[in-house]
């Protein structure tokens, strides 16, 4: 494990905090150490299930449309000019759908991935996505397979090897005592307004997913994953991004996130396979960019073509791999598992 | 001329105004769940009370800049209500009270330099150098030999401040505190 105190390089800021030696910024080269560890460890545990590693192109075309998620463009093309706009992708999951649909079976990635705007104590916008899938596995299985690969590689979070599983409506019911599903945008501001949230600025009130959001993020995931692992699953059919809606409940959609120590570590689909529900959930994220004042992405063509060739029946997953990172070593910030964080590129 | 802050440009330390008074920008948390919106955190403490409070944006939101500027300045004297800085360009004194000032006139001594911060053109507070020396005017007498540093005692210093400090610091001694904590630091020899 890394002491702070004697680090092996630490890259001092300028401004000191008032705690001894100042803020690191930049991981110690214990940390790149367990980190280099830890991705061994994870190799060997997919290679022991017959996962295959495989490697896709951080550049596309096209992507999949997220109404918040945006990714960096790069201009590829002669210096003089001309040339055509490329995505840096959010995630390796268009591509790996692909090769999905391809018929490569099960398989993983360690890949980069970009988001525009994301910095903070949990954010950078180049981080390090471990991703998934399992043909023939239900989410909830894949959920199991999760807990499996952290048990592993965080021992000392789960404990006894357990993690509980709780449904996001259940989540919601138990410790706020509102229905997600049911309540409207109303209500939910007030739930937050009861919760002490003091809100500034423009705020849309009849956007139910942002009350959602909001209430997620500031009043209810601190505490999720402290005890052992946490899943969270079956989400509002409005967040469903590229999960399937539940067969017997369409207001819900068959997705997962996980959370240990109040930070969300995966997120993962029992994924949607139908090319026309994909290509219209696309275009009603676009519709919600062009109304959020953001500019809409050209979706991935290739991706619902592959779709529309026959996706296997399957769940995928991805975990933030230096948030992981983050939690074996105890670290309060991203910035100690990277070797350089964002303002230092 | 007040400046506009989007939410990309909030950070630890901006100086930000909400209904008409002037705030710290002193935590400022992103967070986003991996597919949702973005939600911005800080924490503003009011710059003429010292209270703090919790606000939520949105990204896109923005708040207005306070119109803020700091000064060097040299404090000169107190008359127990107000403590007196003054310009050591144009002579110019201003005045802040020790309610202002919160525990910040224990750190205060003659001839300091300081910062003043104004807020629309009047001082609203101090801030000292991080360290400063300060002598001790009276404490009991310690065990001779003790130089223990977790056991401590009280010892008033010039400025009529009480500062914890360890046993084997007497009457006459110098110290250097630490004024954010108020923590005894060591003892200087002159």
């Amino acid at each position: 494990m890394c002491s702070r105190s004697t680090p092996e390089r630490a890259i001092i800021l300028s401004e000191s905090t008032g705690k001894s030696g100042g803020e690191l910024r930049g991981a110690a080269a214990e940390a790149l150490r367990l980190r280099a560890r830890l991705l061994a460890q994870a190799r060997e545990f997919f290679s022991q299930r017959g996962i295959l590693e495989v490697e896709t192109p951080l550049l596309s075309r096209g992507v999949v449309v997220d109404r918040h998620l945006d990714p960096p463009v790069c201009r590829y093309g002669p210096a003089a000019g001309g040339g055509e706009n490329l995505y840096l992708q959010t995630s390796p999951e268009a591509a790996m759908k692909r090769l999905l649909a391809a018929g490569m079976g099960a398989i993983y990635q360690v890949a980069h991935a970009f988001r525009e705007g994301e910095r903070g104590r949990l954010h950078n916008p180049e981080f390090t996505i471990i991703e998934w899938y399992r043909p023939g596995l239900n989410h909830h299985e894949l959920m199991d397979e999760v807990g499996a690969l952290v048990n592993l590689l965080l021992p000392e979070q789960s404990k006894d090897g357990t993690w509980e599983k709780l449904s996001y409506r259940q989540l919601f019911r138990d410790r706020l005592g509102i229905d997600p599903i049911e309540c409207g945008a109303g209500e939910l501001g007030q739930a937050a307004e009861k919760l002490g949230v003091e809100l500034e600025g423009e705020f849309d009130w009849k956007d139910r997913d942002a009350w959602l959001d909001l209430l997620l993020s500031t009043r209810l995931q601190d505490d999720l994953g402290r005890e052992r692992p946490v899943f969270v699953y079956d989400y509002p059919a409005s967040q469903a991004a590229l999960a399937r809606l539940c067969p017997e409940e369409p207001r819900l959609a068959e997705r997962f996130e996980l959370y240990i120590d109040g930070i969300e570590l995966c997120n993962g689909y029992h994924e949607l396979l139908d090319a026309a529900e994909q290509r219209t959930r696309f275009e009603k994220a676009n519709d919600q960019r062009r109304s959020d004042g953001r500019e809409p992405l050209a979706p991935d063509e290739r991706l619902l073509e592959a779709l529309e060739s026959g996706l296997p029946e399957c769940s995928g997953v991805a975990l933030g791999f230096d948030r992981l990172v983050m939690l074996a070593l105890g670290a309060d910030s991203i910035d100690e598992v990277l070797s350089f964080p964002f303002e230092d590129v | 001329m007040a400046t506009t802050y989007g939410t990309s440009d909030f950070r630890k330390g901006l100086r930000v105004e909400f209904d008409g008074d002037p705030y710290l920008v002193v935590e400022c948390e992103f967070r986003k769940p991996g597919k949702g919106s973005a939600i911005y955190t800080l924490k503003v403490k009011n710059l003429l009370n010292g209270r703090v409070l919790e606000k939520t944006f949105r990204s896109g939101d923005s708040i207005s800049g306070a119109d803020c500027h700091d000064q060097k300045m040299q404090y000169i004297f107190n008359d127990t209500k107000d403590w007196h800085f003054m310009d050591p360009e144009n002579y110019e004194q201003y005045a802040v009270s020790k309610e202002q000032l919160g525990d910040l006139w224990k750190y205060l001594v003659e001839e300091m330099m300081c910062e003043v911060t104004f807020y629309n053109g009047n001082p609203i507070t101090v801030t000292p150098p991080n360290h400063v020396e300060l002598e001790v005017e009276y404490c009991e007498p310690g065990a001779k030999g003790n130089t223990a540093t977790n056991v401590t005692k009280p010892a008033k210093v010039q400025t009529g401040a009480e500062i914890q400090v360890p046993i084997f610091i007497k009457i006459g001694d110098v110290l250097k505190v630490d004024t954010r904590t108020g923590d005894y630091i060591e003892r200087v020899h002159r």
